[in-house]
């Protein structure tokens, strides 16, 4: 239906239209709150965005979603609904543990990072690869099947830190704390002005990952059969292009990217592993990956947007009593609503109002 | 856009009257209105001179109308008495009702002479006979003015006759027939009346006994056409494909292709002619690469095709590419384009490996300079390569198609049902490429279900029934008869 609007119109009126109408239905709630919305959203932009160290946190947030955003968008441009990102960067987590339990203590930091890295994005590759597997050879739906992982996932975990990873005498169900030269390098170190947040360069190379992404997807041959096969598994077939194999190696990918985001919450923040530390990251990664049209500018804008949500509404709670800390999940809901699966409520008064202006 | 610009017309009482005009020339958007789908934004419909808006379809029934879809709308597995009852069950008393229409049911059989059997499960019906149901429900709900969209276009020779015997006796119950069609054979053939449009308009109405076809093509495309396009002789080279022995079964072991050979030399045409669902499809499937057959030999330049050992046909239609196959789908749609991509991506589907650099990245300046030439010589229009290929029409998604394909310099030329939702100015050019590349010593392998196709390009004819062929004849030995009846599965004797 969309398909009748020109590109200005899908790409920016119809975000736009669907962000605000979301917006607003929060202001309404927050005015049922008895706060001032006008003020909470002022309240809101400024800790979020107009100050440095505000900034500095919106993005350290947005850098996960990044990763997780890709991951799904990546898996949607062959027509895979990966709904697993949760449960591929909760087992990139792992990999990222293991590297570190095992080199921490012997290799220099220009070496563990890398290495815990790659730990991260071969065991969120191996959690994409399972549902991929399925659904190439078997015809298991990726829906079905990466839902599942996500339990089995937090199940496997849940007995691997308590069974293996809790240091004997602890009582929280983390890993023991990593050493120091496995820290990602803040970005305060060269811009003081950022303030002590932990911004990292996972930024950097998340920002790296969407410039390959979008060099892949749309200006290689690969990317080429990896749309044709999202668009029409037919004609790519007739193209020859090996579906089977494209859906296995495309939810490697997809693993791989969530497998990352692993990397910015725990080597750039917590530096250990801990229960339930994906915290919903993952389906973030599914609202991202909607609201941005699997583009790349889009992803990054609406993992910032998710970002700022964070930042800004942990301190709206702060500062408005009425206004309780889960406000934020509830304003994302409702962008996810407006954004995902009202996708295209406003395609049909456009189109008609363009209709109309052109006469 | 107008679909239908001030459109007049007339047809007298317990006539036929046909309906012609190239595809998006307005014919199906005027019957929809006349059949209550649409509404018109502006003018009025009479009949038997009284001014009747037709709001819904509910009361074009109402009225008399009926209207006989290209696709049936019948349910499978329900009898014919079921299927025709659907909509007029009459309330509580179904058993009752049953006897009563079935009675009726069978007075009409007997009065049209429509031999149908009222017990009889859908599914179990020809195409032919499902068609007269559709009939049938029609008249059963007593309708006068019969509309007919492409009746013909899945039935044999044969049954199509026997589809024009029905409707001759219909108009000589008095009852009145629109019959849309773009085969000009059966507008001579059959109709008192001929209405042409194109462009949403009507651009004639003659008396059908006072026309010919060149007339009645050249108002529709609105240039003349030739009737006969120029080919070399028939001078075939050496043989480029042979198949031998060629089984296609499905998962349920039922048999799809039995006991399939024949050879196809450089420079000729083989045409295969059949009723759709014969075998054909899965025919060209296998040779295009895209299908794996159950046994069988190909050898394709004193080489066997490379399908021995696998057990999918996973990437299987790149490889016979590169061999130098070339293959113009059936569904163009579905298997030729992607519809959501654009023309210039299009014109690489399938030679995607061929435009890049060493880093695996495309060349945009000179895919972009190779589709613009490609669209300039296959007369492709709109001419604009980043258009989405879902808004050409299908004659130039076709193009598209073909012009990717002929590019490649291909050894043999596997060709789908290329005029299929075509209009009758691109066929001509369709049909010129072909021959083209005939006469420039491609083998090509011709698959369509229009026989006038295959009298325009074939240099050889295989007809198919059942997965099998039942039939090979010379373009010289030419004789709808005989390939009707081949079509239906009889063994030349």
């Amino acid at each position: 239906m969309n398909n009748d609007l020109p590109r200005w119109a899908t790409a920016f009126v119809m975000p736009m239209l669907n962000l605000l109408s979301a917006l607003l239905v929060a202001a309404l709630v927050i005015y049922m709150l008895g706060e001032d919305p006008a003020e909470s959203l002022g309240i809101l932009v400024h800790s979020a965005i107009l100050n440095p160290e505000g900034l500095s946190y919106t993005l350290f947030y947005a850098s996960t979603f990044i990763f997780t955003g890709l991951s799904v968008s990546v898996a949607m441009q062959a027509g895979l609904f990966n709904i697993g990102s949760e449960g591929q960067m909760y087992i990139g987590g792992l990999g990222l543990t293991v590297a570190m339990l095992a080199f921490d203590q012997t290799l220099p930091a220009w070496l563990l990072i890398p290495a815990a890295m790659i730990g991260a994005a071969l065991f969120g590759a191996l959690w994409g690869f399972l549902p991929g597997y399925l659904q190439a050879k078997r015809g298991s739906h990726i829906v079905v099947t990466t839902i599942m992982f996500n339990f089995i996932a937090a199940s496997l975990m849940n007995f691997i830190i308590v069974k293996y990873l809790i240091p004997p005498g602890e009582q929280n169900t983390a890993s023991r704390v990593f050493a120091e030269s496995g820290e990602m390098p803040r970005l305060s170190t060269w811009f003081p002005s950022l303030g002590d947040t932990p911004l990292n360069i996972s930024f950097i190379l998340a920002i790296a990952a969407l410039v390959i992404y979008g060099v892949m997807v749309w200006r290689s041959s690969w990317g080429f059969k990896l749309r044709a096969t999202g668009l029409n598994k037919h004609a790519a077939h007739y193209a020859g292009v090996s579906i089977s194999k494209m859906i296995i190696i495309v939810m490697l990918i997809s693993g791989a990217l969530a497998g990352l985001g692993s990397v910015n919450s725990i080597m750039g923040s917590t530096h250990y592993l801990s229960l339930n530390f994906v915290g919903g990251a993952g389906f973030i990664g599914i609202a991202i990956a909607l609201m941005g049209r699997q583009h790349p500018v889009g992803i990054f804008l609406s993992a910032v947007l998710f970002g700022a949500l964070i930042q800004g509404g942990f301190d709206l709670s702060l500062e408005k009593p009425n206004i309780p800390t889960e406000t934020f999940i509830f304003i994302q809901g409702l962008i996810i609503l407006f954004c995902g699966a009202m996708e295209n409520f406003y395609a049909p008064a456009i189109s008609a109002l363009l209709k109309r202006t052109k006469g | 856009m107008k679909a239908n610009a001030d459109v007049s017309f007339s047809i007298a009482k317990g006539s036929i009257h046909g309906l012609v005009g190239e595809n998006g020339a307005g014919k199906s958007t005027l019957m929809s209105i006349l059949y209550g789908y649409y509404r018109a934004d502006g003018g009025e419909i009479l009949l038997d001179g009284k001014v009747q808006p037709i709001r819904n379809s509910q009361e074009a029934i109402n009225l008399g109308i009926g209207m006989v879809h290209q696709h049936f709308m019948l349910v499978e597995n329900f009898t014919v008495l079921d299927n025709i009852m659907l909509g007029t069950e009459g309330g509580f008393r179904l058993a009752s009702h049953r006897t009563e229409a079935e009675a009726k049911l069978r007075d009409i059989c007997e009065r049209y002479r429509l031999d149908v059997d009222p017990l009889a499960k859908i599914e179990d019906l020809s195409v032919g006979a499902q068609q007269r149901v559709e009939i049938l429900k029609q008249i059963y709900r007593s309708a006068n003015i019969l509309i007919l969209d492409e009746p013909t276009a899945v039935l044999t020779a044969q049954e199509t006759a026997s589809l024009f015997e029905i409707l001759r006796l219909f108009k000589d119950q008095g009852k009145t027939i629109i019959l849309i069609t773009h085969k000009l054979q059966e507008i001579l053939e059959i109709t008192d009346n001929v209405t042409v449009m194109r462009g949403g308009t009507v651009v004639g109405a003659v008396a059908t006994a006072g026309t010919s076809k060149e007339e009645l093509a050249n108002m529709m495309v609105g240039r003349p056409i030739q009737s006969h396009l120029p080919r070399a002789p028939y001078n075939p080279g050496a043989t480029v494909l042979e198949v031998d022995g060629l089984q296609l079964a499905d998962a349920q072991q039922v048999k799809l292709l039995a006991d399939i050979g024949f050879n196809l030399r450089a420079g000729e045409i083989v045409a295969i002619a059949g009723v759709s669902g014969n075998g054909q499809s899965e025919l060209l499937e296998i040779l295009s690469g895209m299908r794996l057959p159950t046994s069988g030999k190909l050898r394709f330049l004193d080489k066997d095709l490379p399908f021995a050992k696998r057990t999918d046909a996973d990437g299987l239609p790149l490889a016979f590419r590169e061999l130098g196959i070339a293959h113009i789908p059936e569904d163009r749609l579905r298997d030729g384009v992607v519809k959501n991509f654009s023309v210039m991506q299009n014109t690489i589907l399938g030679y995607q490996d061929h435009l890049k650099n060493r880093w695996g990245l495309f060349n945009f300046k000179a895919i972009g300079a190779r589709c613009a030439e490609l669209l300039k010589t296959f007369d492709v229009r709109p001419a604009n390569p980043d258009l989405r290929i879902g808004l050409l029409s299908g004659g130039n998604q076709q193009k598209v198609v073909i012009a990717r394909e002929v590019l490649a310099k291909p050894k043999l030329m596997l060709v789908g049902q290329p005029t299929r939702g075509v209009d009758i100015g691109t066929i001509e050019s369709i049909h010129t490429q072909l021959l083209a590349l005939r006469d420039a010593g491609v083998a090509i392998l011709l698959v369509s279900v229009e026989l006038e196709e295959v009298r325009a390009l074939a240099d050889r004819i295989l007809v198919m029934c059942g997965g099998r062929i039942t039939g090979e004849l010379k373009i010289e030995e030419f004789d709808t008869t005989r390939i009707g009846l081949l079509m239906g599965g009889m063994h030349k004797s």
